[in-house]
């Protein structure tokens, strides 16, 4: 196992045009909860898919249990779960289906896949519904099955965009509860959301970016007690809204 | 390239089959209704069980010197398990048995057609010093089987009997005569169109991939699979196994529906065998163009449109719309028509499935198919994932 698990170095992703990602560096442990923050078009989704493969970097490197995304996708495909800010799955299978499809993407062996399915159901509260047609299902249903079928291969990293986005309160800690067990196991998270509350009460450290740019990064308490603020919302506005104070 | 995943891939486009209305209705029960539906309209199931023809025949050289060639061409005609000989002796007779529906054709073989062939061994290279007849072809024209049938199986029959084998056209000193048709009639349209509907059926595939692919893509399915160990070529094989397993149910479910109406192919085993084998070539060309499709295809309502553009020629020009003249030509771009043609060789002219022509067809389907899926995998991977 790599000493980090991941590590990204001058990151920078361009659109025609548009700089998405701007020279971002990271370096992420084994056991870390690290949450990714910004005000929309900030650049979180094109990191993450960065990091999931989909995308390739204009400049610098990343690399995921040790693993370069651009020169061995095959490795890092095996060793992460992800969760997509879209949820996208087959509306013509159930959310058992879904999700074990995904086990079988990774080969996870048949007798523990089912098993593991029936018990990550259950922690999520799916139960009842989770053999129903997958376009049955209400908003938060789908979050909730997409949420685990990024986790059904049990990935060492774990690349979770905005995945409690629509879920209910009690659904909500659920996820949270999972996503701290994962941590528990030593695996490496990165999670990006809007809900400052959620980063506050999950995440071990938090970046916040902004147009692409790294602007903060330490524990939600360090962040709080740097900017003078009582919770990380105001931090977050604090940082980002400056550029529009200065604008008007 | 691991089994567990192909085969996972294909379960979850397979239930589709059965669990949208839509994929549930053009792949599965249209083909079924479309054979009812054409079989009871264009009826007469059931009476037109025979599967050979039945050939009047006048030899006017049967008392010359050469005659053992005629003799030899008679043998020929009647070894071959498509004709029923019946022999005449007198043009007025057999003209007439033809007008009144005893007969699908009729021959008459001319006066020298023997020396015609002696000539042809005597200086086969110089045409000049050939003696030249006609042999005289007359055919039902109200049995389209027979018209289609008959002369290219008399011409077989003919080049057996000079070369002792099926050999390509060569040049001879006999002709025949392009068929005089005569009216009267024996088998349905039914007969005629049944071969078709294996084609039409199965050239809706296109839409159903087209669709399919660009919905994953836009939906992000493909995007999240791309984020797991699962390689395009894993993919790729699963969709083409699965409209390959699509395509042979629809094959069964044509032939089981047909047969329940009283159709009665005038094959075996060996040319249902080969009907399957070739619709599973065709079903490569399908999967080809809908990749195609749905490289071109900003979205799956788009790529509906753009399927038509594939099916529509292949529907009028290779299943059972009736051709001729100027269309004829055009037939031979569409593969369709060799899948058709091949079923109608086999079920119409029950013709045995060491025919050269079936395989001939077979390997034409089967290389586009190949190409097809390539050209569809390349342009898909570069312009269709996005
Ligand atoms: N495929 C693309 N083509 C062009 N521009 C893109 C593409 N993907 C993202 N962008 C641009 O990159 C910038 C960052 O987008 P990104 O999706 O990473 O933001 P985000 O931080 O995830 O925002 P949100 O909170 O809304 O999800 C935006 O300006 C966006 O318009
Ligand atoms: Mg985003």
């Amino acid at each position: 196992m790599s000493e980090s698990a991941i590590t990204i170095t001058n990151l920078t992703k361009r659109f025609n045009g548009i700089t998405a990602v701007d020279n971002l560096s990271l370096e992420i442990g084994w056991g870390e909860l690290f949450g990714i923050l910004g005000p929309n078009g900030a650049g979180k989704s094109t990191t993450v898919n960065i990091l999931n493969t989909l995308l390739e970097p204009t400049e610098g490197s990343a690399t995921l249990d040790g693993h370069d995304v651009v020169f061995d996708p095959e490795h890092v495909r095996k060793v992460i779960g992800v969760c997509p800010q879209e949820p996208a799955f087959y509306p013509h299978l159930t959310g058992r289906e879904n999700i074990t499809l995904m086990g079988d993407m990774h080969l996870v062996p048949k007798d523990v896949l089912e098993s593991r399915v029936s018990s990550m159901v259950e922690r999520i509260g799916m139960e009842t519904d989770i053999d129903r047609l997958a376009k049955e299902y209400s908003g938060g249903m789908i979050r909730r099955v997409s949420m685990l079928m990024a986790l059904v291969n049990d990935p060492k990293i774990a690349l979770l965009d905005e995945p409690t986005v629509a879920m209910d309160p009690k659904s909500r800690r659920a996820v949270w509860d999972y996503i701290r067990e994962l941590r528990m196991q030593g695996k490496a998270i990165i999670l990006t959301t809007h809900y400052m509350e959620e980063a506050q009460e999950l995440c071990d450290r938090v970046a916040i970016i902004d147009e692409g740019k790294l602007i903060a990064l330490g524990s939600p308490t360090d962040l709080m007690e740097t900017h003078q603020s009582k919770n990380l919302e105001e931090v977050f506005l604090k940082l980002t809204g400056k550029k529009l104070r200065e604008e008007t | 390239m691991n089994p567990r995943r192909i085969i996972s891939l294909v379960k979850k486009d397979l239930k589709k089959t059965h669990r949208e209305p839509a994929v549930l209705f053009l792949l599965i029960i249209f083909p079924i209704v479309l054979t009812i539906v054409f079989g009871f309209a264009f009826g007469g199931i059931g009476d037109g069980g025979t599967t050979s023809f039945d050939v009047g025949l006048l030899n006017l050289d049967a008392t010359s010197p050469q005659a053992d060639w005629s003799m030899a061409f008679v043998n020929n005609l009647t070894d071959s398990e498509v004709f029923v000989v019946y022999a005449y002796d007198d043009n007025a007779t057999g003209q007439s048995a033809l007008l009144q529906g005893n007969l699908d054709a009729f021959i008459v073989i001319p006066e020298g057609f023997g020396d015609s062939i002696a000539s042809y061994y005597g200086s086969p290279i110089d045409p000049s010093s050939w003696t030249n007849t006609t042999i005289g072809l007359y055919v039902d024209s109200g049995s389209m089987m027979a018209v289609s049938a008959v002369p290219p199986l008399v011409q077989q029959v003919l080049m057996k009997t000079v070369f002792g084998s099926d050999a390509m056209t060569l040049n001879l000193p006999i002709e025949i005569s392009s068929p005089a048709l005569v009216k009267s009639s024996t088998f349905s349209q039914w007969d005629f169109m049944a071969p078709g509907i294996f084609a039409f059926a199965s050239i809706f595939l296109t839409m159903i991939v087209a669709q399919s692919m660009t919905y994953e893509r836009d939906e992000g399915l493909l995007k999240r699979l791309r984020t797991t160990p699962v390689s395009s070529a894993e993919y790729m094989v699963s969709q083409t196994l699965t409209y390959m397993i699509i395509a042979s149910v629809q094959v069964a479910l044509v032939l089981a529906s047909s047969f329940a109406i009283g159709y009665r192919p005038a094959t075996g085993p060996a040319g249902i065998a080969f009907t399957f084998v070739i619709a599973l070539a065709f079903s490569l060309v399908a999967v080809g163009f809908g990749l195609i499709a749905a490289s071109i295809s900003k979205s799956a309502e788009v790529s509906t449109g753009v399927s038509f553009a594939f099916i529509m020629p292949q529907m009028f020009f290779g299943t059972f719309m009736p051709l001729g003249g100027a269309t004829e030509v055009i037939a031979k771009f569409m593969p369709s028509k060799y899948l058709t043609d091949t079923v109608t060789t086999l079920f119409l002219r029950g013709a045995p499935i060491t025919t050269p022509v079936i395989w001939t067809n077979l390997a034409i389907v089967s290389i586009l198919g190949v190409l097809l899926v390539a050209v569809g995998i390349v342009l898909f991977e570069k312009f269709g994932s996005r």
